[in-house]
């Protein structure tokens, strides 16, 4: 592993997404305006609807949104051959999936701080904790997505592949997440199904947030979405051959 | 005499149900050597192998000692794709850096690099906008990034012009007398004679190995094209 190889992966990642001006549009404005629109459609309802919904959402965002950036662009770098290229050459399998996970980290950092922002700032989440844990709940969130897109991106062999991937992964944590039915009044079969998928931990960990001061709790999720993260990475450079038939 | 760089011993690279290299024995010294033949043959598959990017079915492949594709060997064999593997949505100068990074040499060799592939007009240009042959250019000045000891081209002079591939083919001369194994393969037979020594391969074979001169006196053809097409003729009379 190097240091100099992980942050020229990092680099060339951010410059590739900077240059991208639409994609890097949708990144940052497309979550603030969801959770507006969220925001919205609570407000003829009684009671604080959106204090509910709202938590669960500013986890949804950034996984969905970085699983499937990473995973379409690692598939291009398997088709386009570049990987290939840089497999062969005296490159740690670590320091290009580290450099993609710094790259699409601070990405997701930039989303979440403006999300929450939006949230909090604008539209009047009341939130109890503190709200800097919430934007690392966020980030780290995306980071698990980043993980589990380079993880998927060895199973597909187009970008069509690819972007199918999403529903089969992420639809089946969105609805057992908790932000439909309280994961504790699930059916017994999901709710353990539920207690194993990561997303539900991160859920759990921004409604926390906003209904408590206290952050034990918060730190144990948190502590099980980024061990979830750590895994998909090592699965996902696993899944990265220096040779191939 | 001077060790091969590169030693193949029964090399079989089966791939789904087709025996793509079909036990190939070959030594590869230093110069610049050309491998000719049609596509399909198993020509890129011969290259990946000795770049250690392809899965071998049975048999071995050293360079330099070592086997292909080993960690001490990374940063010893350049070898450039037939497609041309670099990031379209990235300048020619930011696809070099990022390149060097990762090789671990410095910005001298960027600009070196550059205007050995002739890219200096164009290096502030996002590859995208770039033609066919003047992508492949870049993904070749990667390889020459750091002068390797074996370089392997995989059709690297494919669409360019005709000035660009003398200087091409100048240019790699010059790396093989300055100590670098060269083999190129190409499926133009008039690149032939622009090689030290020459492999025709067919079907997953060497049909013929020398020199151009030796192979066009062995076959009595007055140019490769039609020393190729003797060697099979004279193979499916067997």
């Amino acid at each position: 592993m190097s240091a100099r190889v992980t942050f020229a992966v990092a680099v060339r990642v951010l410059t590739q997404i900077r240059r991208d001006r639409r994609t890097l549009a949708m990144l940052l404005v497309l979550p603030c305006v969801l959770i507006t629109l969220l925001w919205w459609m609570f407000l003829n309802l009684p009671g604080n609807s959106f204090d509910r919904f709202g938590p669960g959402l500013l986890a949804l965002f950034p996984f969905i949104v970085m699983f499937l950036v990473t995973s379409v662009t690692t598939l291009r770098e398997r088709s386009g051959g570049t990987l290939e290229r840089l497999l062969s050459m005296p490159m740690g399998k670590l320091d290009f999936l580290l450099g993609y996970a710094i790259a699409f980290g601070l990405v997701a950092t930039v989303q979440s701080v403006l999300a929450v922002g939006v949230s909090v700032g604008l539209l009047g989440l009341d939130v109890q904790g503190p709200t800097w844990l919430l934007t690392l709940v966020a980030v780290v969130d995306a980071i698990l997505g980043t993980a589990l897109g380079l993880f998927v991106s060895a199973f597909a062999a187009t970008e069509f592949q690819a972007v199918q991937f999403m529903p089969a992964v992420v639809i089946p944590q969105l609805l057992l997440c908790g932000l439909f039915v309280p994961r504790a009044l699930l059916p017994d079969v999901l709710e353990t199904i539920s207690d194993l998928l990561p997303l539900s931990y991160a859920v759990d960990a921004m409604t926390h947030l906003v209904v408590s001061t206290t952050t034990a709790q918060v730190w144990r999720d948190l502590a099980v979405v980024a061990a979830f993260a750590l895994a998909g990475l090592a699965l996902g450079a696993a899944t990265l051959r220096r040779r191939t038939a | 005499m001077m060790k091969n760089a590169v030693e193949i011993s029964d090399l079989v690279v089966v791939r789904g149900r087709t025996r793509v290299l079909d036990g190939l024995t070959l030594g590869i010294a230093g110069g610049v050597t050309g491998l000719l033949g049609p596509s399909g043959c198993g020509k890129t598959t011969l290259m990946r192998a000795l770049a250690g990017v392809q899965r071998l079915t049975s048999g071995t492949v050293t360079v330099f000692g070592e086997e292909a594709g080993s960690r001490p060997l990374r940063a010893r064999v350049g070898y450039v794709t037939q497609a041309a593997s670099v990031y379209d949505d990235l300048s020619v100068t930011e696809n070099l850096t990022f390149f060097a990074a990762v090789l671990g040499v410095g910005v001298d060799e960027v600009d070196r690099s550059i205007a050995a592939v002739d890219l200096d007009a164009q290096r502030d240009q996002v590859v995208a906008h770039l033609s066919g042959g003047q992508r492949s250019r870049v993904s070749l000045a990667v390889a020459l990034l750091t002068e390797p000891d074996l370089l392997v081209l995989d059709e690297p002079t494919v669409g360019l012009d005709p000035v660009l591939r003398q200087d091409l083919w100048a240019l790699f001369h010059r790396l093989a007398e300055s100590g670098s194994a060269v083999f190129v393969s190409s499926h133009v037979m008039d690149e032939a004679e622009r090689c030290d020594r020459l492999l025709l391969m067919r079907e997953g074979r060497i049909i013929a190995d020398g020199t151009p001169a030796e192979i066009r006196e062995r076959t009595g053809a007055t140019d490769i094209e039609h020393a190729f097409l003797s060697v099979v003729a004279a193979a499916g009379a067997l």
